[in-house]
């Protein structure tokens, strides 16, 4: 359980690093947060010969909100974005998401670009710039380039970014007006990977929806999004027509995915609950879209959720802070 | 570990600061953090399970924040200041007390509450709660199990703990107050 030598390069600029990266080529890997990274390490998994340092690069430790966008440098821990007061304003389906993230000690460590490079199907972040329409900015050896998240998975841990290059950013899409989001899983345990996770962002506009899209987790190879527009377009949510519409959603999203089958829950089940999963989380999407202030303490608190759970705020509460 | 090191390896200068104490020691990159306290410090409080980040017993506080110390390099933990389980008896609340009480409060619950029985898990209990009641000094019993999620104990059955966790902020206000 050790991880096998390899040379440490530790460069203080992108340009650096790019330079280190280009020399190494495939023998390369670059060292963020290593949440994911170093336990592959320590299991000898894998056995990079060099591995690129990252944490000491200058200037990539900033979440910056604007007008279109939530951008996330590649040293932003997840605990940083989660409690990044701006970023929630601006996008709370960030923080809705990344209180799943495995454990708040593996939060202040991982990084969130981390995380979208390593696009591991059953990590939460590739699916939020997934659904959130967002953009990995890269540097390399002839300059900058942006891969739009469709882009960008290329397949299972596997990424268009090519072996000199490096995932400097990425910006997370910001939602018009009156859209509310959600997010959330099911996991075995507290913290583990999910069998199954969703998260969705739905838009209301004079009373019904226009516009609604889902995103998912552990049940797709790369992440996907499904349109529900077609679906939910012209509803209202708690009208009479809300639940049957919320079946044909749900119904959807079973034709949508294709999960895998392992030791933790069969093909079946995972489709069965991220058809559950989508089916919850629509309402409470349609809540907060005519909710205009975001409720922190819900978001906190809505971490985990267990299907054998009424209640959807199962460690809720005022001052909640679980980092 | 030294010994084993292949003579083809090349050894870092590595500084760290842990519990506020300068050490120094040539190591190769790879070096686990968890294994520079252990092995190159000789600070074999943090206990080494899982070695992927799953079972929380090699917690340590990297800058005040619980991290695992089994999924840092000590070549990266150069920069920051590392407080290990041996160093939580001088954190700052505890100097305050003047009674000779030389445990931080957490410490003292754990003991109080039975919060554990082969010890094996609790370096990283100890961290992870002490860090953690800095944040939320009044957690639920709900917060306290929430709080101590990403440690596992295969002894105790968490009852205890989870009223360790309880009675460390009891502990913790108690103290400020008498020293308020």
């Amino acid at each position: 359980m050790k991880p096998a030598p390899f040379e440490h390069h530790a460069p203080l600029t992108v340009e650096q690093a790019v330079s280190v990266l280009t020399e190494v080529g495939h023998d390369g890997k670059v060292l963020a947060g290593g949440q994911s990274l170093i336990p592959i390490l320590n299991m000898r998994l894998a056995s990079p010969a060099h591995l690129v340092d990252i944490n000491r690069v200058a200037g990539l430790d900033t979440v910056e909100v604007t007008a279109e966008a939530v951008r996330v440098g590649a040293l932003v821990r997840h605990a940083g974005l989660e409690r990044s007061e701006s970023a929630y304003a601006a996008l709370p389906l960030l923080r809705q998401a990344l209180v799943n993230v495995a454990h708040p000690a593996i939060r202040n460590r991982g990084t969130t670009v981390g995380s979208i490079a390593h696009a591991d199907a059953a990590g939460e972040m590739p699916a939020i710039l997934a659904l959130t329409d967002g953009v990995v900015e890269v540097a390399g050896p002839s300059g900058t380039r942006e891969i739009a998240w469709s882009d960008f998975f290329l397949g299972a841990l596997e990424t268009s970014l090519a072996a000199e290059e490096l995932a400097v950013a990425v910006r997370f899409g910001r939602f018009p007006a009156g859209t509310g989001t959600a997010f959330t899983e099911a996991a075995r345990r507290h913290g583990d990977y999910a069998m199954a996770g969703v998260g969705v962002a739905l838009t209301v506009a004079d009373g019904v929806v226009s516009g609604a899209r889902a995103s998912f987790v552990s049940v797709t190879d790369v992440p996907s999004v499904l349109d529900l527009g077609p679906v939910l377009d012209g509803v209202e949510p708690g009208s009479g027509e809300w639940d049957a519409a919320l079946d044909t959603a749900a119904e959807a999203v079973r034709g949508h995915v294709d999960p895998e089958g392992d030791i933790h829950a069969s093909a079946d089940y995972r489709r069965m609950l991220v058809t559950e999963l989508t089916r919850r989380v629509l309402p409470q999407a349609a809540d907060r879209a005519t909710t205009p202030a975001p409720n922190a303490a819900f978001d906190r608190g809505s971490a985990v959720t267990t299907l054998s759970s009424t209640s959807s705020t199962a460690f809720g509460g005022q001052g909640a802070s679980h980092d | 570990m030294t010994d084993t090191t292949p003579a083809t390896e090349t050894l870092h200068d590595v500084t760290v600061s842990v519990n506020g104490v300068r050490h120094s020691a040539a190591v190769p990159a790879r070096r686990l953090l968890s294994d520079f306290v252990r092995h190159d410090l000789e600070l074999t409080g943090t206990h080494v399970g899982c070695e992927h980040g799953v079972c929380g017993a090699c917690t340590v506080l990297v800058d005040g924040q619980p991290m695992r110390s089994c999924l840092m390099f000590a070549v990266t933990a150069q920069d920051h200041a590392i407080t290990t389980v041996e160093g939580l008896c001088s954190a700052p609340d505890a100097r305050t007390v003047p009674t000779g009480e030389s445990m931080n409060p957490v410490q003292q619950a754990f003991a109080e509450c039975h919060g554990l029985q082969c010890g094996f898990c609790t370096p990283g209990f100890l961290t992870t709660v002490t860090a953690y009641l800095e944040e939320n000094s009044s957690p639920t019993s709900e917060q306290a199990r929430e709080a101590i999620s990403g440690n596992l104990c295969r002894c105790t059955g968490y009852q205890n703990i989870v009223k360790s966790v309880l009675r460390a902020a009891e502990i913790k206000a108690e103290r400020a107050e008498e020293h308020a």
